[in-house]
């Protein structure tokens, strides 16, 4: 496993290697116009260890599956630029935070996806094909509030930025609960009830403390926090119905 | 209601609804008070047999007894190793003593 000779202008960039009990590796990666993360992840493993383990497929922001912890903080490293995110000429890249790392840079999600099951995030037909196409009004506060949320790519970013998430792994996390959100919004669906019964069970919706910092470093600038402070008054407004 | 996560919750928001004026008049008070520059026998002269005062700070001690006990759980709960049955017991023991200290000095003073 060689390291490039260091010259000058290279980036510094420190690796996490391993799984869990794993340790940081130093690499020098020449410096390119417009250079992203991503890019010197793959000509670490291309050029100078093929061992590296990450993951990345569309490479322009759209699958979610190229996140990982840059200089501390959750990116997506495809869009995550290099003269932006580095720090003085170094880069410490690590796993995503709050998930199980298997090796290297690639995270276990199973959890995460785990918790999108047990927060009811599955879209419950109300009609069938042959009944007429629903009309959803696009001026309706509920589509509106569903648009500001349907953008995920599910890229764990906000989960792995979520200090609650780090306090109570349990907690269903922010991606979920936004995923729930924009479906108790969808006026298609018939899971209400239920979605907001799991949503508000355990360490659910209620756990969030509206840090905010799902919202602060959601690549797609959606607003989790505002989703589940959303399911938080649906909670309430049932419970003192008695609804819930 | 669905499980104890959600009763806390709903019992928090209700207490700190019902705080919020009681706050405000607390804060009126304690201005009025140092402004006019009562003496504590003067102070006592006001609330001494007054069932407003009594009520107003008896439910303040109750809502925040209350309020501050579930907040204490979430911390503990978080921050600390305490879970379960253990948890429950150190924060209804917090709970009652705040209540307890509570309730002593508004019999106290009214």
């Amino acid at each position: 496993m060689g390291h490039a000779a260091p010259v000058m202008t290279d980036l510094d960039v420190r690796v996490w290697r391993g799984d869990a009990a794993g340790a940081l590796q130093r690499f020098f990666v020449p410096r390119g116009e417009k250079q992203t993360v991503l890019d010197v992840v793959t000509y670490i493993q291309r050029r100078l260890d093929p061992t590296l383990a990450y993951r990345f497929a569309c490479r322009v922001g759209m699958c979610g599956s190229c996140a990982m912890m840059v200089n501390g903080k959750p990116r997506w490293t495809c869009r995550a630029n290099v003269d932006r995110v580095a720090d003085a000429g170094t880069l410490e890249l690590r796993p995503l935070r709050n998930m199980p790392v298997i090796k290297d840079l690639a995270v276990d999600m199973t959890g995460f996806f785990e918790k999108w099951q047990a927060a009811d995030g599955r879209f419950v037909p109300t009609s069938t094909r042959d009944d007429p196409i629903a009309v959803v009004p696009p001026s309706s506060p509920e589509r509106q509030a569903a648009d500001a949320g349907i953008e995920c790519i599910n890229c764990g970013i906000c989960h792995a930025a979520c200090d609650v998430v780090a306090w109570d792994p349990g907690y269903l996390g922010p991606a979920a609960l936004n995923r729930a959100w924009t479906l108790q919004n969808d006026m298609r669906d018939g899971d209400h009830a239920d979605r907001l019964k799991a949503v508000t069970r355990g360490s659910g919706c209620l756990t969030c403390h509206s840090q905010g910092n799902c919202a602060r470093f959601c690549p797609n600038s959606l607003n989790p926090t505002g989703a589940i402070a959303g399911l938080k008054r649906l909670a309430m407004k049932a419970a003192l119905k008695g609804r819930l | 209601m669905n499980g104890i996560a959600l009763r806390l919750f709903v019992l928090q928001r209700l207490t700190a609804l019902v705080m919020v004026p009681l706050v405000l008049g607390h804060l009126g008070v304690i201005v009025y008070a140092t402004r006019a520059g009562l003496s504590s026998e003067a102070i006592l002269g006001r609330t001494e047999g007054s069932l407003f005062w009594a009520g107003f700070y008896g439910l303040f001690v109750v809502a925040a007894a209350i309020h501050g006990t579930i907040g204490l759980r979430t911390v503990l709960a978080e921050m600390s190793p305490l879970r379960g049955r253990g948890l429950d017991l150190v924060v209804t023991v917090f709970g009652l003593l705040v209540l307890g200290l509570g309730i002593r000095a508004v019999v106290i003073v009214t």
